[in-house]
């Protein structure tokens, strides 16, 4: 698509890019160039000399078990965060596109913790699930239940799951709600009057027509747990106990703390953007989808 | 429809606030711990209800800071996240509007190669380039100051997209009847697109001042200097693993102070915010 009618002038196009490309080129390119590179290289102890490696930087980092953990690890959270957060919100947005009088208000009540900062919701619920001093983990210990995530890393992983799911049900029961109204009301109508019972015009209906936005959510969901949930862990567990919640993203940030592999740490960078071009390239496909109904 | 209304509307509203509850609990019990007396929460002693200590929380949150931790009160990190959050918001929407403008009313040769060279940029989220762009950050001089807390998190395509997608709705016939009245690039961009552009803009602001203002990784490399800590960064240093030494009250009270500007933001702008949002995800 092209617009028929455009200025032309030798220099201003140029003038008015400038900016962005200076900051994109300084800050996007220049590093992620510099992580690809690095990736193949590696350093001598003491950092006099740098050798070209290849892959070894990435055979090295893929035959460590710490790392398969954690990779799947990941995949734990991001799977369990998903489910969890868009069971909910769907229940939540079903209900809120039924006639009800003050659904505005729902709305609105529902939708405000997207502006939470993944540090705060995760100090919010370090707060309560605290095994000495929680409101909620009193309550836990009360139900004979040995609650300390401290320790105990399965603990310690649900936590970061909670903590994340409840602040991302907001977002998907946003979008939730728009794919319910955008779906036409004589539909249900229609299936109705031929006898499906509610659950069943649900499972029929509307869930067949709610599906772009489903997968789309899905992928979105995924990228926020593999990358928005580093404030949640770095303010309840720092990745502990025992590296038990120490996701993909964690990971590179706490061993570059450690400082050293320098070409280690890049090749976790270069697997990452790897892993979100990959989803980026889903989400894409089925945006498309999105908009056609 | 056909079945009975009346008992599944009253199924409808609780399982709604029972939502709420879920959601909105976890910040009530933070307000109501931000009012309490720490050795009370320290002892696991915590009320349920509002406690008396509002004001004084509030006032050495705000004005002192927490005498051991983080030495910085926590009025002047809401002014540092206050500046990187907005400088994040305006600096992406200018740079952004500029280049679209660019790229969609100009023919200049590579003009497709600098569209995809911010497209791209789409991609890659700033947490997995991170030491390489602290790298450059450093060698800029960037490190402790607004710029360095901005400039990394304003490179993104997101806004070009959406300010490429609306200039192309933008009918050819604008554009030739300013020209006819003699108007040229600058006045065209001035009297014409940016009027034009302004809900776009308002809506992109919301959806940016949020992302910025919760930004958590990238100030948390970059700034040293207690006195550059943004409110997020903050609320983290002031949590002791030993819990004896944390004191509760004043961490709730960050954290409902780190929350009040952006859920203030979704909540009295909600229509543009929903709108931003969905129109940056497309």
């Amino acid at each position: 698509m092209q617009k028929q009618s455009v200025f032309t002038s030798r220099w201003l196009p140029w003038l008015l890019i400038a900016p962005q490309m200076a900051i994109v080129l300084a800050f996007f390119y220049w590093p992620a160039a510099q992580a690809v590179l690095q990736s193949f290289l590696m350093q001598d102890a003491f950092g006099l000399s740098t050798v070209f490696v290849r892959f070894e930087n990435y055979k090295e980092l893929l035959s460590e078990p710490d790392y398969f953990a954690a990779i799947l690890r990941t995949f734990v959270f991001a799977f369990a965060i998903a489910l969890s957060s868009l069971s909910l919100a769907l229940l939540l947005a079903v209900m809120a596109d039924k006639p009800l009088r003050g659904v505005a208000l729902y709305r609105t009540l529902l939708i405000w913790p997207y502006a939470v900062a993944p540090p705060v919701a995760g100090v919010l619920w370090v707060f309560m699930l605290n095994p000495s001093l929680g409101v909620i983990a009193h309550g836990l210990r009360a139900l004979g239940i040995d609650w300390n995530p401290l320790l105990d890393g399965n603990q310690a992983a649900l936590l970061i799951i909670l903590a994340a799911a409840w602040k991302q049900i907001s977002y998907n029961f946003l979008f939730f709600l728009a794919g319910l109204q955008s779906i036409p009301k004589s539909v249900f109508e229609a299936a109705a009057i031929d006898g499906a019972r509610p659950m069943r015009r649900f499972w029929t209906v509307t869930f067949p027509l709610l599906s772009p936005t489903i997968f789309f959510l899905i992928v979105v969901n995924i990228v926020y747990a593999f990358f928005d949930t580093f404030g949640i862990i770095d303010t309840m567990t720092r990745g502990g106990p025992a590296k038990a919640t120490e996701t993909l993203v964690y990971k590179v940030y706490s061993d570059g703390l450690l400082g050293g592999n320098l070409g280690g740490s890049a090749a976790q960078s270069v697997i990452l953007m790897g892993i979100v071009i990959v989803l980026t390239g889903i989400q894409f496909r089925f945006v498309e989808r999105k908009v056609t109904y | 429809m056909v079945e009975r209304e009346g008992i599944r509307r009253y199924v409808a509203h609780a399982v709604l606030w029972a939502g709420i509850a879920v959601v909105a609990f976890p910040v009530y019990l933070a307000f109501v711990a931000s009012t309490q007396d720490n050795a009370a929460i320290a002892n696991g002693q915590m009320s349920l209800l509002p406690g008396s200590h509002f004001l004084e929380t509030y006032y050495r949150t705000i004005f002192v800071g927490t005498s051991g931790t983080t030495r910085e009160p926590v009025g002047m990190m809401l002014l540092n996240s206050f500046v990187m959050a907005m400088s994040i918001a305006l600096g992406k929407i200018a740079i952004s509007i500029l280049s679209a403008y660019a790229i969609v009313f100009f023919r200049f040769p590579f003009r497709m190669t600098v569209f995809w060279i911010v497209f791209i940029t789409l991609m890659l989220p700033v947490e997995v380039r991170i030491y390489p762009t602290y790298k450059v950050a450093a060698d800029l001089h960037l490190l402790d100051s607004y710029a360095g807390l901005a400039l990394p998190l304003i490179a993104s395509a997101t806004a070009t997209l959406l300010f490429r997608q609306f200039f192309m709705t933008v009918p050819d016939e604008l554009l030739e009847a300013s020209r006819i009245d003699g108007a040229g690039p600058f006045r065209f961009f001035k009297d014409t697109l940016l009027p034009l552009s302004r809900t776009n803009m308002a809506a992109l602001f919301v959806i940016l001042f949020i992302y910025g203002w919760n930004q958590y990784l990238w100030p948390l490399l970059i700034t040293t200097r207690d006195d550059m800590q943004t409110i997020q960064v903050g609320i983290r240093k002031m949590i002791v693993t030993s819990d004896a030494l944390t004191e509760w009250p004043v961490v709730m009270a960050t954290s409902i102070l780190a929350m009040l500007p952006p859920v203030a933001v979704v909540v009295l702008m909600q229509k543009l915010f929903v709108r931003g949002l969905v129109e940056t995800e497309k």
